[in-house]
């Protein structure tokens, strides 16, 4: 087990790498290819060449890409001192770049930005963990019922309705029409009902969407476990169904939906862009958003990373956790 | 690369943003009882209240939050670096200059009042020196008395392109055409004050020297970046981030794209500054990435205005004409919007074949794709924005855009078709930012009308991030064969020289970062603007102005569009609110007032 | 054609039966139709046997022939949990020691599950929870029928696991099924059904799975566990084989019905029914050489929907145009007596049978 979690480890490091060389030379490399400089996107409307030459040198835009990513790589764990034109800027490690656009270091934006984001995703995973289960499981128990029709009904419009439509729809109804709750957003350590109530929404929105999936997804599965031969040993035993369904049945089914809830965890906690947006939280998708608009690569390199990260070590978990749940898995 | 189609997920987002839309509508019944009167204690003003005018200035009470909102965060707080023309407005909150704009509405603000100096300059040397005399009283936000080398220094900042980027050079352009000086980062002399063309003789007094007479020298030191920095304050790279205040608001906090608090500055004593009023006792800043929440929020009174001052979205835009209108103002920007025609690219190096798209286009279309006449603005006849002096609006029009021919005139572009000898038309491709919608929708309507006349036009969407770097770079122009180009420009100053001097003059023409996107030399327009810089008189710029305009026209270098009109929200709690010229058409923050301290 | 309408009656099969039976278990008419969109499967239709206690019951016949569905069906498994399915329909009567399973409380039947009659399933693997330890799922059904601390379940599940021949049972308790090798976890499959002493036991294709070698030790192991604790047995399997060893009876089914039983010695050596015949013939015989050993029943197992009319067998007989009238073709036979305790239901006379037999297939096998 030791071993396979070292082997495990390092196989996220390396992939980790490769992801930073990756997204470097996408950023680096593509706007080169494209004839795109991208220093002059850092000086204003009649800056002369020697300006954007001078930004090219202080953002280090001219040396080998190799050199960059090195620069970027011993930065991470030695930080970092960008010096040009007379100004010297310290960014400590981790330095995960520095944003010129909006002069603070990469890292405490991301960590002022994190809980943000890992409050909508762990908030959103409880509330669609529990709703969508609840629901495919009861739809599986039901099949063919109206309750199993409508809820699948349900869950394919949280599935295909995108999040800016549910978003904007329950912002405008339960926040501006109704005006049931104040949609905007707190930070915990001021007001917890501030933050909840700011979150409320949010969660409901994005968890919709996933919840949908989830209740297909779980009652396929206990379909699926419901015609396996242990749930009829299970029966033989003389266990009664509440025994049956609720621990042999939604031990094999919730094994896949683990691994599931993993990934999406992963992702979202790399930036639930659409929902942030909508909800205007000031998130990770947010800080990538605002980004892109102003071409702050650095913020979009970092976010990149974090995202990657959050889903490798997602895997990760996932993987450890299956060892766990599934001792079939353990020995190989 | 091609014509665009829409997606599939694109109507979806259109379908949602129409469902939406017409939610916000029915939710947002009830509260249109406040546009019957035409301006209540508690209510709004009514309609275009503020526009060039001052609404409720009577009502105005000492004191409470003033709260702005916004989609998108300053390019820079840092005096020397902005460039956003609500920065600029914003940043007299806790910045002043020797000289600024009027705090009055309409064309008198766009005109000179002095701030940090006791009067305007007084002008010796054939125009070449400037002198001033600093305010007693005038002080930092730690008490200390501002001097004229806190000024010196402030300016001298432009001149640190490498660490301070972003802002406008005209300052060192002007100051400095050669280049000699490195900037105070640079600077060898002991007090970093090396610019030669700036002295300070004394504590109280400034004198510029400017080695050619530039008539609108002093809208130069008008602008924020003139602002003074005080050297032991001066963070750098990192001074947008918390600028030192000289004005009577202080950062109190900032996170960038997130949230931004003033607060009082108490070292600040108005019996030192004849021009702002400083009402709220603070004023805060909150940043959305939605601006459709922004929007709700604004009509729902959780925020008084918008900071960005670009207008309302359609979907906020429509509700709040049908339910809010006495919360609207509908000023003219400042912006023209247009369609540029780079002469490098064949065959618009041919002035019949630019006169053809002017003809073929259907002037009311591309009016309508920008928003129609309210929302959109007037129909453009010609370069020069109406609150720029020299301006005669639609009175000019040389091509007929806005007369009986307003939807084309297919017989005069065939003419000119015939004359530069593509009797058939050609094909050519208009390059537009694919971030924003309006644009896109203009050059579509742009490629329909002059399919017409025969002339094919492929619609190239760039990244719009990129803009400097991929139309701002002649040769990429050429390569791509960017025959048309969507834009819009709005003056950095009120003047012919702080709209159209980097649109037309040939010296502006550079190899990246180039807004003379035509390409225009013409001999006649660059000495037009070098009479102009030194004509000192108003009656004399003003024709200069004029003149400089028709030579534009003349030469068919640009398409107009529309002399930009927008929708403005002003929040029920807000008094003595006004739009003023001096910004665009925006309304002028720093006197901002609340009619209840709430 | 008297003897037909007599045989109903001397069967003993169900006449306005006793409400209560003299034997262990019997089974009366048991019916068992599943509903689907391409109409009714008539699994089981019309079956009757008893089964005294002690005693082993062999249930014989191709897959599809309805003997599977019919201990699901003494299990009460088919009514439990079918979610959203379309309910089995099932009709007869199932006595157990006196209580009719079919008309008792499902709570009832679930408590006689697993106590009173447990089962024993064909693929150990599949019918193992992958993610449970074998001991857990050993406590786990001895607990639900004894109100016992972990601990003590535990060491009973250890002596189950030693008692059907599980080496290193205290250890092995804790290993996961997947763990152990196929015969192991049948034995282990066995202790878990015999844990509470139940006092019927169905074992369905219990060697199916498994190797050779290995089926001859568990078939003894449930021999002599049969020995020790008395209960009674059905062995369901499609080998002759199997149930020659264990069986005392023998029921052979086709088409959901029964078509021939008797005591395992007459089934074997006297059948009188040409689908036992087949069944004899396709028989693995280690004293038999290659060439002629296996002699498929040509055909293939009938259509539960569309039974064939007459004799369900008639169109995989060879022998369907022996009786006059095209009678297998019209009218379904019944079973009648053609031994001591020996019945089958064939329209050939019994003098057609037994020379068909004596001369044609003994001496063939």
């Amino acid at each position: 087990m030791l071993a396979y979690l070292i082997r495990r480890l390092f196989a996220a490091a390396v992939m980790l790498a490769v992801i930073i060389m990756v997204v470097f030379c996408i950023f680096f490399l593509v706007p080169k290819w494209a004839g795109v400089d991208v220093a002059t996107s850092f000086v204003g409307k009649q800056a002369d060449p020697a300006a954007v030459e001078a930004v090219r040198q202080k953002l280090g835009l001219g040396d080998p890409i190799y050199q960059q990513v090195w620069a970027f790589f011993k930065g991470i764990f030695a930080g970092r001192t960008y010096a040009g034109g007379g100004d010297v800027t310290h960014c400590a490690a981790p330095c995960f770049g520095y944003s010129f656009r909006s002069e603070q270091a990469v890292w405490p934006v991301l960590t002022d930005r994190f809980p943000v984001t890992l409050g909508l995703a762990l908030g959103a995973a409880v509330l669609w963990l529990v709703f969508g289960v609840a629901a495919g499981v009861l739809s599986a128990l039901k099949r063919g019922s109206l309750w199993d029709r409508g809820a699948m009904v349900v869950a394919l419009a949280g599935v295909s309705l995108p999040i800016y439509f549910t978003g904007l729809l329950s912002l405008a109804v339960f926040a501006f029409g109704l005006k049931w709750i104040d949609a905007q957003y707190v930070p915990l350590d001021e007001s917890f009902t501030g933050w909840f109530g700011g979150m409320i929404l949010p969660w409901i929105t994005l968890a919709f969407l996933y919840a949908a999936m989830y209740a297909r997804i779980t009652r396929a599965n206990m379909l699926e476990i419901l015609g396996e031969d242990y749930i009829r040993t299970a029966r033989a035993k003389g266990l009664g169904e509440p025994v049956v369904i609720g621990k042999h049945a939604m031990r094999s089914t919730m094994t896949p939906i683990l691994t599931m809830l993993g990934m999406d965890l992963g992702a979202l906690i790399g930036g639930a862009i659409l929902t942030e947006t909508t909800f205007s939280l000031p998130g990770l998708g947010q800080a990538v958003l605002n980004g892109i608009k102003n071409q702050d690569l650095p913020i979009i390199l970092g976010v990149t990373l974090i995202t990657s990260l959050a889903v490798l070590i997602a895997n990760l978990v996932v993987d450890v956790l299956y060892a766990v749940i599934d001792p079939r898995v353990r020995l190989s | 690369m091609t014509t665009q189609r829409t997606s599939g997920r694109r109507k979806q987002a259109l379908a949602a943003a129409v469902a939406v839309a017409a939610l916000l509508t029915t939710a947002a019944c009830g509260g249109g009882d406040d546009t019957k009167d035409g301006g209540s204690k508690n209510g709004a003003a009514g309609f275009d209240a503020a526009n060039n005018k001052v609404a409720q200035a009577s009502l105005v009470k000492k004191g409470g939050t003033l709260r702005f909102g916004g989609a998108q965060d300053a390019d820079s707080w840092d005096t020397t670096r902005g460039y956003y023309g609500f920065m600029w407005d914003f940043a007299r909150y806790y910045s002043r200059q020797l000289v600024t704009n009027k705090t009055e509405p309409g064309k008198a603000g766009a005109e000179i009042t002095p701030d940090l100096a006791t009067g305007v300059a007084k002008v010796t040397d054939g125009g070449k020196t400037y002198t001033y005399t600093l305010r007693d009283g005038v002080t930092w936000e730690d008490g200390q008395a501002i001097t004229s080398k806190d000024v010196k220094y402030g300016i001298e900042r432009v001149w640190a392109q490498d660490v301070l980027s972003g802002g406008p050079v005209y300052l060192k352009d002007v100051l400095d055409p050669k280049g000699e000086y490195k900037g105070p980062y640079k600077d060898t002399s002991k007090d970093k004050l090396g610019l030669k063309s700036i002295d300070t003789p004394d504590d109280k007094t400034i004198v510029f020297h400017i080695p050619k007479a530039n008539s609108d020298f002093e809208e130069m030191l008008a602008l924020v970046s003139a602002s003074p920095v005080r050297q032991d304050k001066d963070t750098k790279s990192k001074y947008g981030l918390h600028p030192f205040s000289s004005g009577p608001y202080k950062f109190d906090s900032y996170s960038p794209g997130k949230d931004l608090t003033l607060v009082r500055n108490p070292s600040w004593k108005a019996s030192s500054d004849p021009i702002r009023k400083a009402y709220p006792d603070k004023i805060t800043v909150k940043f959305f990435s939605n601006a459709n929440d922004l929007d709700q929020r604004l009509i729902n009174n959780d925020l008084d205005l918008d900071i960005n001052q670009t207008g309302m979205s359609p979907q906020g835009r429509t509700t709040a004409l049908k339910q809010h209108k006495a919360n609207l103002d509908n000023p003219v920007s400042g912006y023209v919007r247009y369609a540029a025609f780079p002469q490098s690219v064949a065959p618009f190096d041919n002035v019949e074949c630019r006169k053809a798209v002017i003809y073929g286009a259907d002037h009311v279309s591309l009016q309508t794709a920008r928003g129609g006449p309210v929302a959109g603005g007037d129909i453009g006849t010609n370069m020069l924005p109406p609150s720029v002096a020299g301006a005669e609006g639609q009175q000019y029009d040389p091509y007929g855009i806005s007369g009986e021919n307003k939807t084309g005139n297919a017989a005069k572009a065939k003419e000119a078709l015939k004359a530069c000898g593509k009797p058939n038309g050609f094909s050519t491709t208009i390059a537009v930012r694919n971030n924003k919608p309006v644009e896109v929708a203009t050059a579509q309507s742009l490629q329909a009308s002059l399919k017409k006349i025969g002339i094919t036009a492929q619609i190239d969407q760039y990244d719009g991030s990129q803009t400097t770097g991929i139309i701002g770079s002649p040769a990429n122009v050429k390569k791509k064969g960017y025959g048309i180009i969507i834009m819009g420009w709005g003056p950095d100053f009120p003047s012919v020289q702080g709209f159209g001097l980097p649109l037309w003059d040939s010296k502006y023409i550079l190899d990246s970062g180039n807004s003379n996107y035509s390409l225009i030399k013409d001999k006649a327009i660059d000495g037009l603007f070098d009479d102009y810089v030194t004509t000192l008189d108003a009656a004399g710029k003003t024709k200069i102005s004029s003149e400089i305009n028709h030579k534009v026209m003349e030469g068919a270098y640009y398409l107009p569009f529309t002399f930009e009109k927008f929708i403005n929200w002003r929040g029920n709690n807000l008094a003595n609110v006004y739009t003023t010229d001096g910004y665009s058409g925006t309304y002028d923050f720093v006197n901002l007032g609340l009619k209840s301290a709430k | 054609m008297t003897e037909l309408s007599k045989s109903g009656a001397v069967v003993g099969e169900p006449v306005a039966a006793s409400p209560s039976p003299t034997a262990f278990l019997e089974v009366r008419d048991l019916k068992v139709h599943f509903p689907t969109d391409d109409g009714l499967v008539k699994s089981v239709d019309g079956l009757s046997f008893k089964l005294e206690k002690g005693k082993t019951l062999g249930i014989v016949g191709e897959s599809g022939s309805g003997k599977s569905v019919t201990s699901l069906g003494i299990m009460g498994l088919h009514t439990a949990g079918q979610y959203g399915k379309r309910k089995a329909q099932i009709s007869g009567e199932i006595w157990l020691d006196g209580t009719e399973l079919l008309s008792a409380d499902p709570d009832h039947v679930r408590k006689l599950r697993g106590r009173e009659m447990a089962m024993i399933f064909q693929d150990p693997l599949s019918a193992l929870h992958p993610y449970f330890t074998i001991g857990h799922q050993i406590v786990e059904a001895y607990r639900i029928h004894h109100k016992v601390d972990k601990k003590t379940a535990k060491r009973r599940a250890v002596e189950m696991l030693d008692r059907v021949g599980i080496p290193q049972p205290d250890k092995r308790v804790d290993n996961y099924p997947h763990e152990f090798s196929g015969g192991m976890r049948q034995r282990a499959m066995i202790a878990m059904s015999l844990v509470n002493n139940p006092e019927l036991l169905i074992a369905d294709e219990p060697t199916t799975a498994l190797d050779v070698t290995v089926q001859a030790q568990i078939l003894d192991l449930i021999r002599d566990l049969q020995k020790e604790f008395g209960s009674a047995v059905i062995v369901i399997t499609h080998d002759l084989g199997v149930v020659a060893e264990l069986a005392d009876d023998i029921l052979v089914m086709y088409g959901g019905r029964c078509i021939e039983r008797g005591p395992a010695e007459k089934v074997f050596y006297e059948p009188r029914h040409p689908y036992t015949w087949g069944l004899l013939g396709s028989m693995p015989r280690l004293d038999r050489d290659q060439q002629e050993r296996l002699i498929p029943v040509k055909g293939s197992p009938p259509s539960l929907i569309n039974i064939p009319s007459g004799c369900a067998f008639n169109p995989r007989c060879t022998y369907a145009d022996l009786p006059k009238d095209n009678v297998t073709r019209t009218v379904r036979p019944e079973l009648t007596e053609v031994g001591s305790q020996h019945w089958a239901a064939c329209h050939m006379t019994q003098e057609q049978r037994e020379r068909i037999w004596t001369e044609e297939i003994a001496p063939k096998l």
